[in-house]
Order: C-alpha cells, then sequence, then structure tokens
C-alpha cells in the first residue's frame, strides 16, 4: 500500500513538471507584457522605469531562464511573489484564500452524492416509471444549463424577489456585532447560493452514471441469487446493488474534481466571494504571472490528490481490486 | 434498420435538429429578422421593460435586446463550429497516429493527454485568453486547443480495435501506404463517433464562449454576444430581469438542441448504445 502510494506521488512529479512548463510558455509567449499595465496608466512613467520593473521582475531575461529560477524557487518551497501593488508572497495570497474554496467545493460534492446517488438509484429501480421521465428530463436540462445563467436567475429570484438570500460576498456588514449563532447562520446564508450554484453542474452527471450502473447491476446473477435466497426487494437494492453500483461512481467523482474547481472561477466572480478562483480570475486580469502560475499549479496538484484518492477509495471499496 | 429510418423515428433526436436548424435559419436571415439595429443606442429608453414595441425589453444603452440576440445566436454559431472543427481536427489526427502505430508514439501522446486533462480547463482557457487579447478568433482558437483530449482517446480507441481487421490487412496487401489506410479505410468507419463528439462539442463550446464573454473576456461589446448581454443583466440584476432571463434562455435551448441531436445521431448509428 505505501509503496503504491509512493510509486503514484514519484509518477506525479513528471506530470506536473509538463504542466507547468506548457503554463509557463503559453503565459511568456502571449504577447503584452505585466509593466504594461503598471506604466501605461502612469503619464510619468518612462522607459526606463519600465526597464527597471522588467528586471525587478527577471522578465528582460530568456524564457528559459526565467522558468529554471521559478523551478529552482518551487524547490524551495517559494512561489515567488506577487506582481501587485501589495507585493505579497504567492502562496500566502492562495493559502489565506484556498480554505473558503475548498469548503465550498466540498459541501457541494456532499450535496451532489446526497441528492444524486438516491436519484439514479430510484430512477434506475422504477426503470421507466414517471418518476425516470420526469428526472430524465431534468438531468438532461441540467447539462445544459449555463450555471452562471442559473445563478444570476437565483439571485433575482431568492436575493431580490423574495429578499431571503443575501447576493454577495461571505458576510453581512453587521457580522461583527452578531453572537456567535448570529454569526453561523449569517455565513450559512451567504453559503447557500454559491454551494447550491456549484453543486448543480455535477449533479445531472453523476445521477446518470447512477442510474446506468445501478441497471446494469440489478441484471447480475448475484442480484438473481439474492432475489432466490428469498432477501427482501430492499435489503436487494439497498445491500446488494446499491455497494456493487457505488464503485464505479467513486472515480466519477475524483474526475469531476477539476471541473469544480474550474467552476469556482466562475461562482466566486458572481457571488464576489474571496476563494482561490477570484483571486485567480484578479490575477489574470492583472497580469500576475507568479499567481497565477501558483493556483495553476495548486489547481493541477489538488486534481491529481483527487484522482489519486478516487483509485485508492476504489480499490478499499473493491476487494476484488489489489494495488500493488 | 438503416440510420435514417432510426433518426426520423426518435421524436426527441427530430426535435433537436429542428432547433439546430432553426438556429442556422435565425443566424442567416438577422439582417432580416431584428426588428431594430443590434447597435442602435436609444437613450430615451434605456432599461425598458418587454413590451409591444421591444418584445425582450432594452439594455442600458436602450439598444433593443431581441435584435441583439439574434446577431447573438451568429456569434455562438461561429463560435461552436469553428472551435470545435479544430478540436476535431486536432483530436483525429493525434488519435489516429496514436492508435494505428501504438508504441511509443503511442505512449507519448496519450501522456501528453493525461497532462492535457489534469488542468483544470476553464481555469486554463481563462488564462491563455486574458493573456492574449479578448477576440472571437481567439476564443475559438483556444477553446478549440484545450478541447481535442476527449476526441483524441475516442478515436485511438477506434483505431486499436480496428487497425488489425482483414479489411485492413488487404490493404496492406494490396500496397496502400499507411496514409492511404488511416484516412480512406480506417478512418470512416470511426466517423459516426467523431461526429457524436463534434455535436456534443459544439453545444460544450457555445457554453464555454457564454460563459467567457459573461466574465468580459470573450466576445467583446458593441459586438452582441449572449454571454455580454448577461453580463449587463448581472450589472443591473435589481431592476432589469429581463436582460438576465432571455439570453440565458436562447443558450439553453441551443445547447439542448445540440445535446438531442447528438444523442441522436449516437443512437441511431450503433442501436447497441442505446441506453
Amino acid at each position: 500500500m505505501i509503496k503504491y502510494l509512493i510509486k503514484r506521488a514519484i509518477f506525479m512529479i513528471p506530470l506536473l513538471l509538463g504542466i507547468t512548463v506548457i503554463c509557463f510558455f503559453v503565459m511568456r509567449l502571449a504577447p503584452g507584457s505585466p509593466t504594461d499595465l503598471q506604466t501605461q496608466m502612469n503619464p510619468k512613467a518612462s522607459t526606463e522605469m519600465k526597464e527597471r520593473l522588467m528586471s525587478m521582475y527577471e522578465l528582460d531575461k530568456p524564457i528559459h531562464v526565467q522558468y529554471w529560477s521559478w523551478l529552482k524557487k518551487l524547490g524551495r518551497g517559494d512561489l515567488g511573489t506577487s506582481f501587485s501593488s501589495d507585493h505579497r508572497k504567492v502562496a500566502d495570497k492562495i493559502l489565506e484564500r484556498l480554505p473558503i474554496t475548498i469548503i465550498i467545493n466540498f459541501l457541494s460534492l456532499i450535496i451532489i452524492i446526497a441528492v444524486a446517488v438516491p436519484i439514479g438509484v430510484l430512477s434506475a429501480v422504477h426503470q421507466d416509471s414517471l418518476f425516470d421521465k420526469v428526472t430524465a428530463v431534468l438531468v438532461f436540462i441540467g447539462f445544459a444549463v449555463p450555471t452562471f445563467w442559473l445563478a444570476l436567475l437565483m439571485m433575482i429570484f431568492f436575493g431580490i424577489h423574495l429578499g431571503w438570500l443575501p447576493i454577495s460576498g461571505l458576510r453581512s456588514l453587521n457580522y461583527e456585532y452578531l453572537s456567535v449563532w448570529g454569526q453561523l447562520a449569517d455565513l450559512v446564508k451567504h453559503l447557500i447560493l454559491p454551494v447550491f450554484i456549484s453543486a448543480f453542474g455535477g449533479l445531472a452527471g453523476l445521477s446518470r452514471y447512477m442510474r446506468a450502473n445501478m441497471l446494469e447491476v440489478i441484471r447480475q446473477d448475484y442480484i438473481l441469487t439474492a432475489r432466490a435466497k428469498g432477501l427482501s426487494e430492499r435489503q436487494v437494492i439497498y445491500k446488494h446493488a446499491l455497494r456493487n453500483a457505488l464503485l464505479p461512481a467513486i472515480t466519477i467523482l475524483g474526475l469531476s474534481i477539476p471541473g469544480l474547481i474550474g467552476g469556482s472561477v466562475i461562482f466566486e466572480t458572481i457571488f464576489a466571494i474571496p476563494g482561490m478562483g477570484q483571486l485567480f480570475y484578479l490575477s489574470v486580469m492583472a497580469r500576475d504571472y507568479p499567481t497565477v502560475m501558483g493556483i495553476l499549479l495548486i489547481g493541477a496538484i489538488l486534481t491529481l490528490v483527487g484522482n489519486l484518492i478516487a483509485d485508492l477509495s476504489y480499490a478499499l471499496a473493491d476487494p476484488r481490486i489489489r494495488i500493488s | 434498420m438503416g440510420f435514417w429510418k432510426m433518426f426520423y423515428k426518435n421524436k426527441l433526436a427530430l426535435t433537436g435538429c429542428g432547433i439546430v436548424i432553426l438556429l442556422f435559419v435565425v443566424s442567416l436571415l438577422a439582417p432580416v429578422l431584428a426588428p431594430y439595429d443590434p447597435g442602435a443606442i436609444d437613450l430615451k429608453n434605456v432599461l425598458a421593460p418587454p413590451s409591444g414595441e421591444h418584445w425582450f425589453g432594452t439594455d442600458q444603452l436602450g439598444r433593443d435586446v431581441l435584435s441583439r440576440m439574434i446577431w447573438g445566436a451568429r456569434i455562438s454559431l461561429k463560435v461552436g463550429f469553428v472551435a470545435t472543427g479544430l478540436a476535431i481536427l486536432i483530436g483525429m489526427i493525434l488519435g489516429a497516429v496514436a492508435g494505428f502505430y501504438g508504441g511509443w508514439i503511442d505512449a507519448v501522446i496519450m501522456r501528453f493527454v493525461d497532462v492535457m486533462l489534469c488542468f483544470p480547463a476553464f481555469f486554463l482557457i481563462l488564462a491563455v485568453i486574458a493573456f492574449l487579447e479578448p477576440s472571437i478568433w481567439n476564443i475559438m482558437i483556444v477553446i478549440g486547443l484545450t478541447g481535442w483530449m476527449g476526441v483524441t482517446r475516442l478515436v485511438r480507441a477506434d483505431f486499436v480495435s480496428l487497425r488489425e481487421r482483414d479489411f485492413v490487412r488487404a490493404a496492406r496487401a494490396i500496397g496502400a501506404n499507411d496514409a492511404r489506410i488511416i484516412f480512406m479505410h480506417i478512418l470512416p468507419n470511426a466517423l459516426a463517433s467523431i461526429l457524436v463528439a463534434a455535436t456534443l462539442g459544439i453545444a460544450g463550446a457555445i457554453l464555454t464562449e457564454s460563459a467567457l464573454s459573461f466574465l468580459g473576456i470573450g466576445v467583446q461589446p458593441p459586438t452582441p454576444s449572449w454571454g455580454n448581454i448577461l453580463t449587463a443583466g448581472k450589472d443591473n440584476i435589481d431592476i432589469a430581469w429581463w436582460l438576465s432571463l432571455y439570453p440565458g434562455l436562447a443558450i439553453l435551448i441551443t445547447v439542448v438542441g445540440y445535446n438531442l441531436l447528438g444523442e441522436g445521431i449516437r443512437d441511431a448509428s450503433d442501436p447497441r448504445l442505446k441506453r
């Protein structure tokens, strides 16, 4: 087991290196430089000042030299310093925002599983029933709805029309004056819409997948055996069939992580949530190379770790699979 | 049952086909169909709610939303086709080469696919687009360049299963070269799955374009696109619901149309795949 983990971790390194090379070169080869934004706005900025900025950011060196120096810093656990006016460490900037993004994504993963698995199972068990048909239509629409549009509609309906939920940020203005429970309730209220929107994209995929798995499993011989030996329908479905249908779904969850992380750019921007996605959007707009590189790297690591966890839990859940 | 017969019997697929054809017609006839000039500013009539004159209301500059949506259909059609065409072209060539030759070529290409799939795709698109000048051409190219991995896997799988078949051996026996075998003999057998991937890919590309335009780094105003009308909807969220509702509905219906068509083609071309 430990040997397998080490092997997988070692395999991740060239993959990550490949990712950083692609990101780095694509970004630097694009026309325009971060110093443009800082000097063009400022009429007092001279060419000389621009050159000084360029050499401060090491942008005047050949690109492979820049990459090597970035990589060397990374080896020391240093993601560099942000180009933005606060000149803070990239690692600090990301770390203070990462928990929010991870919490929201984690909550939405729980919702996805809690809603999509029962829907998938029920529509498979009652194949071609009204429930199955209605969910099939909903799932199909779910695949096609632009989540940012759904977010807008929900903001209009729940936030403005009904006035039930706040539509931006994580805290109300009077947050400081609330009791502990009041603060918690405030936070939950702010999280409802973002978490729902973030979960929405994954719901359709997983419930359809669960339905297909379940349909396949209930045709297997061991289900026939379970029925033949007189087990109740409940036991057959929820004990024998569900367990086996859940297995492949674990992999799908692992694979859905990049989508969730990518989606956080959209919903964090819409709902003005100070998470990693919003930081990414702001850094990209400001051409803050080190921060963008840092977030791309973290995103890739989260994706790879997600895949690894999916593989491991798959092996743990299914005794037929032996990892070595 | 033949392909067309299966397809005609599938009501959902026909609905999808109808939606797609309708979109084509609207895009082609945009200058005729649009009741107003999509760029005509009317400052006396700013953010007017839907009425008999302006069915879908007006935006923050008094422009007619319906006219802008009709012209926006052109943009999404163009982005969908060009971006997906590029993705299919890259995916088809890489997948064919990887599946046909196998060995280290296959290993290199498929590892590259793995690397590309590790990115949160939207992150990558956002990064590249923002560093390039945002323009419709750049969007199409970037969406295409980040969307070919699925097609590569698909085509490779088809090639791996087909390359040992008798008709390939026969072609080789009569002296056909590799390129001829790949493009004339094997590829036609993989066309159905490529067509399905392309149709579903167009839907995805349209969704991505609208998200990028919504974030302000896609199609730039004053060119109308469904995504950038929604940006105006967000800016005026407390007063003008019509700016948010209608363009999103257009995106939804379009994507549903392409998805229905794609699944219809899949079911008709290979009944075994029917779920």
